[in-house]
């Protein structure tokens, strides 16, 4: 049993379905990506999973309890955190604030999260008076990842961090999220740069047409020649 | 030296005064129609009613202070009653968004709707305005007239030309930079505010970070209905308290606000002053202050105005288009309108 696990959804955005009878879970302190070809349904059935989209049917699990009626809202209150993948930070506001609203939610002391999040991204900490909106794009990656472990998450969903940003930024990115499983947070993204990702993935869902095509650790994945002929360019 | 020092006198008369408190009266209005407009994302066309609201409900409670012989002299009684206002303000701001725009926020409506929907609240107000209180002109402010007097100044310098400065301008200064002050602090500095700027900056990522929605709507109305009161009530104690003066204006209102990027509180200040000395300055006949800065055969036989009194709209519909034309995000960015 899956720490999070999105069992046999089935669903759409309007009367047509995207997803057809697809898992996704994540264990504990691990990573799991989903990738696929385009329209696959890879981001719907991250969505699926947080709520931002109905299911027809199917469930979804959080730590053995079902969420499948949650609002995102709520489900952040549970300890579920998404980070989408535009227009996911305020550009308005400076580094520090985009971090306090991240915990908005919560009644205690900030200070200490803040803190761990800029030892985790450095480079904040020397931008944190800067409005969000002016730095570049990796580093307004590291703002939107930071501000979702705000709310001291179980898991973390990413939907493609490395959209958009060079190729050393994003070794760099996925360096962190690495060193952010490692403290027991579960991470679950969705990525285009499927080698890359499986790579790092103690999980790789293959998703093609909204259904579980191939389900495997990441480096079995890469090894199978039918995942890599097909979805990983040879 | 004598003519300069008159000439000045005369600009700093009949323009930076008038205009520095009337600048005042439409950066407060403006502000409170930019905030609704940064959170509910619509052009709110009832609030010049809604200024007028709230004046009005002031100017009730000042008289009802007057009779029952209570005043803070010599101060206007209405500095006492403006507490009274902004609460009928708020609770005609709460009860409007929940019986109106609660509505059309649940079917998720197109600003547009909500625009024509605000139309219908402005009609509402000015109906419900004109039954209580009548549309003719109230006189409700009792303070000293004068801070300085223009008789008195002229003999105290010896200058031919007088400087007045009506209290009531005074007051409207002192009060501008209370509230701009008092709101920029709690924009930036608490944790309410900052949930406001998210919210207006980002509404998704907002909801996201479990931030409740309703609870920034009503704190938005809540600041626009302080704010609509206070510019309402300056602008009565000022003037005088007419009810249809507030519908004309809403369009230099409208005009700060977008001059300085609709949905931006410090373009909405800025845009306020610059209406506001664009009016002044085009409307005022320059004859006299030509005629002390030039020698005597060179002085000036007409009125040398550049737009009559009557026209002084024009002013900001002229700048208004001009902004849309060539930065519609206004001079601090806001969102294109």
């Amino acid at each position: 049993m899956s720490f999070l696990v999105g069992e046999n959804m089935t669903g759409g955005y309007g009367n047509a379905d995207i997803l057809h009878d697809c898992t996704i879970g994540v264990e504990k302190g691990e990573i799991a990506v989903i990738v696929g070809p385009n329209g696959a349904g890879k981001s719907t059935a991250m969505k699926a999973v947080f709520g931002m989209l109905n299911l027809r049917k199917g469930r979804v699990l959080l730590d053995g309890e079902d969420v499948t009626a949650l609002a995102p809202q709520a489900r952040v209150a549970k300890g579920m955190s998404f980070v989408p993948q535009v227009r996911n930070i305020f550009t308005s506001m400076t580094v520090q604030e985009n971090l306090e609203m991240g915990g908005f939610i919560r009644e205690d002391e900030l200070s200490g999260t803040i803190e761990q999040i800029y030892d985790l991204f450095p480079v904040l900490k020397e931008k944190r008076r800067q409005p969000a909106g002016e730095l570049s794009g990796g580093q307004r990656q590291q703002v939107a990842v930071g501000r979702a472990l705000m709310t001291n998450p179980k898991v973390l969903m990413l939907d493609e961090p490395t959209a958009g940003v060079s190729p050393i930024v994003m070794d760099e990115l996925f360096d962190r999220i690495i060193e952010i499983a490692r403290t027991g947070i579960s991470i679950l993204m969705v990525e285009q740069n499927a080698k890359q990702a499986l790579e790092i993935a103690d999980k790789g869902y293959v998703l093609v047409q909204g259904e579980n095509r191939f389900t495997d650790t990441g480096p079995a994945l890469i090894a199978d020649d039918e995942v890599r002929k097909t979805f990983l360019g040879g | 030296m004598e003519n300069l020092l008159n000439a000045f006198i005369l600009l700093v008369n009949y323009i930076v005064i008038p205009a520095t408190a009337y600048g005042c009266q439409l950066a407060i209005g403006a502000l409170g129609a930019t905030l609704i407009f940064a959170v509910l994302r619509f052009s709110n066309f009832a609030h010049g009613e809604l200024m007028s609201f709230g004046a009005m409900i002031t100017v009730l409670a000042t008289w009802a202070l007057q009779s029952a012989g209570i005043s803070i002299a010599p101060l206007s009684t209405a500095l006492l009653a403006l507490p009274v206002g902004i609460i009928g303000a708020v609770a005609m701001t709460l009860l409007t968004d929940r019986w109106v725009y609660r509505y059309y926020r649940r079917q998720r409506s197109h600003n547009v709707i909500f625009m024509i929907v605000s139309i219908g609240v402005m009609f509402f107000m000015a109906g419900l305005i004109r039954f209580i209180i009548g549309p003719d002109d109230q006189n409700f402010d009792d303070g000293v007239r004068f801070l300085i007097n223009a008789r008195e100044f002229r003999q105290w310098t010896g200058l031919e030309e007088g400087l007045a400065i009506r209290s009531s301008q005074a007051i409207t200064l002192v009060i501008t930079i209370i509230c701009v002050a008092a709101l920029f602090w709690f924009l930036e500095r608490t944790r309410t505010g900052k949930s406001m700027r998210a919210f207006a900056d980002n509404e998704d990522l907002a909801l996201l970070s479990g931030i409740n929605p309703e609870r920034v709507v009503a704190i938005a109305w809540i600041i626009a209905a302080a704010l609509a009161t206070i510019a309402g009530t300056l602008y009565g104690m000022d003037k005088s308290y007419k009810p249809f003066v507030f519908q004309q204006l809403l369009l230099p209102i409208f005009a700060s606000a977008i001059v300085g990027g609709f949905g931006s509180p410090i373009g909405a200040v800025a845009g306020g002053f610059i209406i506001a000395f664009s009016e002044v300055i085009v409307t005022y006949a320059y004859k006299k202050f030509f005629t002390y800065i030039l020698p005597e055969q060179l002085a000036p036989d007409g009125l040398l105005q550049l737009l009559a009194t009557e026209y002084k709209f024009a002013v900001s519909f002229i700048i208004l288009v001009l902004v849309l034309l060539i930065k519609p995000t206004g001079i601090f960015g806001g969102r294109s309108s």
